[in-house]
């Protein structure tokens, strides 16, 4: 075995690494707090890695720029913040409706509006499921630890590709630029999952249907000689535009049934002292690395208590939280807006067990002394 | 090559009828972007036409290319990410006046100041045709449209002195009356190797041509001859005359270090 090469990096900087090892090759982005060393970063290595790197005129173009480079074959990415996450919106469904992978990455600071740019929040959970316009499904991804950065990135990416669609990977400032310790993988021994291209003939390639046993059309890249039709209308088959109420029907059934018929495969999450617990927190992000911390000191006073950590946020783990819902007392949803993925959790599991919230908007995280007193006092 | 030949060659014609009214440019000047194509004998598989939102940007759909129909304003954007990706690739932008100079003029300035070897070709009609003839920012003065129902209180849009400003490399105006002159400009336009501006007049008879009392198509033709004049014979009319007419022809060529070849140096300097 090589030495692993272990170095002290920021998340932002891990995402960045771990996106080149996914096979990232093209990113476009706008300098935003507190993403931007997503750019730098990206700047200073895809050129010497025969990437490509170019900062647009805005965030929308930023996107579209990523939207068309996969088009022409390359793995893609664009990384934001808050502000211009709300304007890259419109790219994402584009690339929905088009089924066009790429990685959109905001590291989340307060808002609305400009709001607190160099303090972390995670008030872009629900924008993150519901952002952009129509009905549609979507995955976002949101790790928890400087390592789970790099590796979390590389699922985004092989997510993308293998369901041909956007991915979000969601961060907070915390993650983005909190450092630690991490131990390079060995590129072979990461999985990478590539788009599955056609091989029949030109004029036989229908680039908008699903072949047996396949989760998603083959996807040629633009320059290939298969000469199709790409567009944000409703399409048939063929990839051409349609009125047609059935076929509009099928197709958007389609592209929400690809996500949340495959759960199982895209769902992850993390499960800490959980086996005896009867009372459960759920938390992502920044803020579960605090409910931990808070989870030691209460389990040391004798309280079973334990924590869900989703790092698939969406789709939600629907059928791991009910079933932790049928055997607990108390779930409470920690999180730093005041109570957006308490939502999703109510709606599980509301039915089978008393679920509460805890929240905070002031730009400030969440601590374990915090939690430990809402769970006492609260 | 006769016109039906044209159409069977680099149309998609199942594709066809397409979906502008009778009387409209549009027809024009897409013909005359396959026949430029055609002269330049260019492999249809390394052409690909990008296209926003709004009635030229269907065009993409009927061309028998790499085609790629985005949202409203974004082709050059998206055009930008193709183009780095793949720079054999012959990319052409086929959009319209609101398309290019309202919600995508930001892109428009940013691909011109670039120099990326696009060739921009907006079919300026004065109006937004696909939403039912709302004033767009090359809509005249004082014209009507549906949201300009006193005249237009905007000043309209030199697109052409906006490209060059912004650093275009070739920048050309046309009409859908010298439809030669389109050929001509669109086969510049393709080879000059950096970023490609030309403008063609159009006609809209439904829209702008009922809402200004322009007549019918053939009338509203018949006036783009008469309010254009060429580019040398232009330069040559007093102020007062220049101010009634719209030059055509090239307006303007530099030559530029293009964006894709100066990346592509960037990388082999490693």
């Amino acid at each position: 075995m090589a030495d692993r090469k272990v170095v002290l990096m920021q998340g932002n900087e891990a995402c960045v690494e771990g996106a080149i090892i996914a096979g990232m090759r093209f990113y476009a982005g706008y300098p935003i707090t507190p993403s931007t060393e997503i750019a730098e970063i990206s700047a200073a290595k895809l050129p010497r890695i025969g990437g490509m790197f170019i900062q647009m005129e805005d965030e929308i173009a930023s996107i579209s720029a990523v939207i068309g480079a996969s088009l022409a074959g390359k793995k893609a990415m664009t990384a934001t913040s808050g502000p211009g996450f709300s304007l890259k919106q419109e790219g994402i469904g584009y690339a929905i409706i088009a089924e066009v992978p790429c990685v959109i990455v905001n590291v989340q600071r307060g808002g609305p509006s400009t709001g607190m740019p160099t303090a972390p929040a995670q008030g872009d959970v629900m924008q993150a499921r519901w952002g952009t316009h129509g009905e549609h499904s979507i995955i976002t991804l949101y790790p928890s630890t400087v390592k789970e950065v790099l590796y979390t990135t590389i699922r985004a990416f092989n997510l993308a590709e293998k369901y041909r669609t956007p991915v979000i990977l969601l961060m907070d400032e915390v993650i983005g630029h909190m450092r630690e310790k991490v131990e390079l993988p060995n590129p072979s021994d990461i999985e990478i999952y590539n788009r599955k291209k056609p091989t029949c003939k030109p004029n036989e390639y229908m680039p908008y249907r699903v072949k047996n046993g396949d989760i998603v059309p083959e996807m040629a890249s633009i320059g290939d000689g298969y000469r199709w039709h790409v567009t944000g209308l409703v399409h048939d088959e063929t990839g051409f535009p349609t009125n047609d109420s059935n076929i509009a029907e099928t197709l958007i059934k389609r592209l929400v049934g690809k996500i949340e018929n495959n759960l199982d495969d895209i769902v992850q999450y993390e499960e800490y002292k959980l086996d005896d617990a009867d009372e459960v927190i759920i938390a992502y992000g920044s803020t579960a690395r605090s409910v931990k911390a808070a989870i030691d000191i209460l389990r040391s006073k004798g309280k079973k208590i334990g924590l869900f950590r989703p790092i698939t946020i969406w789709p939600s783990p629907k059928k791991q939280i009910k079933e932790l819902a049928e055997k607990v007392n108390r779930i409470t949803v920690i999180e730093m807006n005041l109570g957006q993925y308490y939502l999703e959790v109510d709606r599980i599991a509301g039915k089978y067990t008393e679920v509460a919230k805890f929240g905070r908007v002031n730009g400030e995280l969440i601590s374990p002394k915090d939690i430990i007193s809402f769970l006492e006092e609260g | 090559m006769l016109v039906s030949q044209l159409i069977d060659k680099y149309f998609r014609t199942d594709r066809l009828p397409h979906i502008w009214c009778p009387g409209c440019g549009n027809g024009i000047v897409l013909r005359a972007i396959v026949k430029a194509i055609d002269n330049l004998g260019l492999n249809k598989d390394e052409v690909c036409v990008v296209s926003g939102i709004g009635c030229s940007s269907r065009a993409s759909g009927y061309l028998d290319f790499n085609t790629v129909h985005t949202t409203h304003g974004r082709a050059l954007a998206f055009a930008t990410g193709i183009k780095l990706s793949n720079s054999k690739l012959h990319v052409i932008v086929i959009t319209g006046d609101g398309d290019c100079a309202a919600i995508g003029g930001n892109h428009l300035i940013h691909a011109a100041r670039r120099n990326i070897d696009i060739t921009t070709i907006v079919f300026n009609n004065n109006i937004y045709g696909m939403t039912g003839g709302q004033y767009s920012p090359t809509t005249p003065t004082g014209s009507t449209g549906t949201t300009a129902p006193y005249g237009n209180l905007d000043y309209n849009f030199d697109l052409c002195h906006l490209a060059k400003s912004a650093g275009a490399t070739y920048v050309s105006r046309s009409t859908v009356y010298a439809a030669n002159m389109i050929i001509k400009q669109v086969e510049e336009g393709i080879k000059n190797r950096g970023f490609s501006f030309i403008e063609t007049l159009t006609t809209c008879p439904t829209y702008y041509g009922r809402k200004n009392k322009l007549g019918n198509a053939v009338d509203m033709i018949n006036h783009l001859k008469e309010i254009t004049v060429n580019i040398s014979a232009y330069e040559k009319l007093p102020e007062e005359e220049r101010k009634e007419k719209i030059p055509i022809g090239v307006l303007y060529r530099t030559i530029r270090p293009e964006y894709t070849e100066r990346y592509e140096e960037l990388m082999k300097s490693f």
